[in-house]
């Protein structure tokens, strides 16, 4: 680089150069198709610069959309407040019947000796910092990385819902494809048959309806109704069982007659994720432990 | 001697200059214009400036442009190391070829080449990620998120286009005044 600082009459005619760069190029997306490398230390370094700008310009517009949206939600917020102290009394009145069966219910699972149904896993809470800068895939940013113990393949959750899956890592962010990116594929079951089918995003459901599409799914006694929840199946070897991921919306017949297809509307608003849950357990590792035990 | 370390001085604020552009306009890109998306779909502030300077600069530079910004798109958000880099790489070498064309008072070349990169960019990302996976709805692509995409991108050239072409003029200000001193 320096020789060529020094001397600027040594030009190389820049059609060779794109030559030589467009062999770069080739070469870089042969190696990550091939051996699933992505930027390593490139990534590193860019992480130590962009990463804080991120988070700073973050935190600015969050304060600011915050302080807009408190005095727009000033009355709305007064007049639910009503609404919902109403509300209060009601359940305050179901709540009490429904310590009194939580009780028995706690007596019988101590007499059946059942362990927790979903085990509690260990969470680490992130912020998302940055957003695709296109506009056709749906992958985000978030600001903790292996520093924080952040892993490939993590399951990232916002609220109760499902919202995609750590595919890089570095120092100090990580990179998550959410479940309504198109190149997003999910097996999903359906909590009241348990029948298994395969959530994928689509850009086009989701820019229409804000859903996202399941299809395989065998139900041979036309049991599935539109309204039934949609969680994580035990099948996937990435994602951890019986998370929620969304309401099933329509529901209709395959042309083969065997299987259904049709659209869930997802429980995360996608749209204005600020914070995420990235569960630290891994399916893979989650998996390893109860084969242990059972041996 | 002096010659030779004033043009280090002069190119080392060009190169200065335009990173902490691209820097600025993929952070915006990536939150605040995120966050400002209609119908989630949100401006493309890369190719407005991986365009311009191939236009104003040439196709050497607008290759090297083009090359950094679209890394940085990889790094972050690609999957495939490379691929955004040779995408924006070859929109600022198309550029450069109509920088003996451009003239800065004209505003209607620098929009038709903008649009026509952000077409070419859009089109090529249909083609190599989308088509390859059976989404052959090209029509929806196109005006759902095709079009407003341009729309949205040409809004902001308009201001974005000025603050580029006023920085370039300063540096070429600064830089012919810095030739003139040791003439």
């Amino acid at each position: 680089m320096k020789r060529i600082k020094r001397k600027p009459k040594v030009t190389v005619p820049p059609k060779y150069i794109l030559l030589g760069m467009t062999v770069v190029c080739v070469g870089t997306i042969f190696l990550s198709l091939t051996l699933n490398l992505s930027g390593g230390p490139l990534s590193a370094v860019a992480g130590y610069v962009f990463v804080p700008m991120q988070r700073g310009i973050n935190s600015v517009g969050t304060f600011l959309s915050e302080k807009a949206d408190n005095l727009k939600n000033l009355n709305d917020v007064m007049q639910k407040n009503e609404e919902l102290q109403a509300q209060v009394d009601e359940l305050t009145q179901e709540l009490n019947t429904i310590k009194l069966e939580q009780y028995d219910l706690e007596n019988y699972r101590a007499l059946l000796e059942l362990d927790e149904k979903y085990p509690s896993y260990e969470k680490v809470a992130a912020n998302v910092i940055g957003k695709d800068s296109g506009n056709w895939f749906n992958t985000f940013i978030i600001d903790k990385g292996s520093k924080d113990g952040i892993e490939k393949d993590m399951n990232v959750l916002a609220g109760s819902g499902l919202v995609g899956i750590v595919t890089e890592v570095a120092p100090n962010y990580a990179k998550v494809r959410s479940i309504i990116d198109d190149t997003s594929s999910v097996s999903g079951m359906d909590l009241s048959t348990s029948d298994n089918c395969i959530v994928h995003g689509s850009l086009q459901k989701m820019n229409e309806n804000q859903e996202i599409e399941f299809s395989d799914l065998k139900d041979s006694d036309n049991q599935v109704q539109a309204g039934d929840q949609v969680v994580t199946s035990y099948i996937s070897d990435k994602y951890l069982q019986g998370i929620l991921i969304g309401y099933i919306k329509d529901i209709q017949t395959d042309s083969n007659n065997l299987t259904k297809s049709g659209t869930i509307t997802p429980v995360v608003d996608f749209e204005h994720i600020q914070e995420v849950l990235v569960i630290l357990d891994k399916k893979a590792d989650v998996s390893a432990e109860n084969a242990g035990e059972q041996q | 001697m002096p010659e030779n370390n004033s043009n280090k001085g002069y190119f080392m604020k060009r190169k200065v200059t335009v990173s902490i552009i691209i820097i600025i306009c993929f952070l915006l890109q990536t939150t605040v214009f995120q966050a400002l998306s209609f119908a989630s779909i949100g401006p493309n502030l890369l190719i407005v400036v991986v365009s311009a300077f191939g236009f104003m600069r040439g196709k050497k530079e607008g290759m090297f442009i083009g090359f950094f910004s679209g890394l940085l798109v990889d790094l972050f958000f690609g999957n495939i190391l490379g691929f955004h880099a040779l995408l924006y790489m070859y929109i600022g070498y198309g550029n450069g070829f109509f920088s003996s064309v451009f003239f800065p008072d004209d505003i209607k070349l620098p929009m038709l080449l903008i649009s026509a990169s952000d077409l070419f960019y859009n089109l090529c990302i249909y083609f190599f990620l989308f088509l390859f996976r059976k989404r052959f709805a090209f029509f929806y692509y196109f005006l759902h998120v095709m079009i407003p995409e341009l729309v949205y991108t040409l809004l902001i050239t308009i201001l974005l286009y000025y603050i580029i072409l006023k920085l370039n003029q300063w540096l070429e200000k600064s830089e012919k005044r810095s030739e003139t001193k040791f003439v």
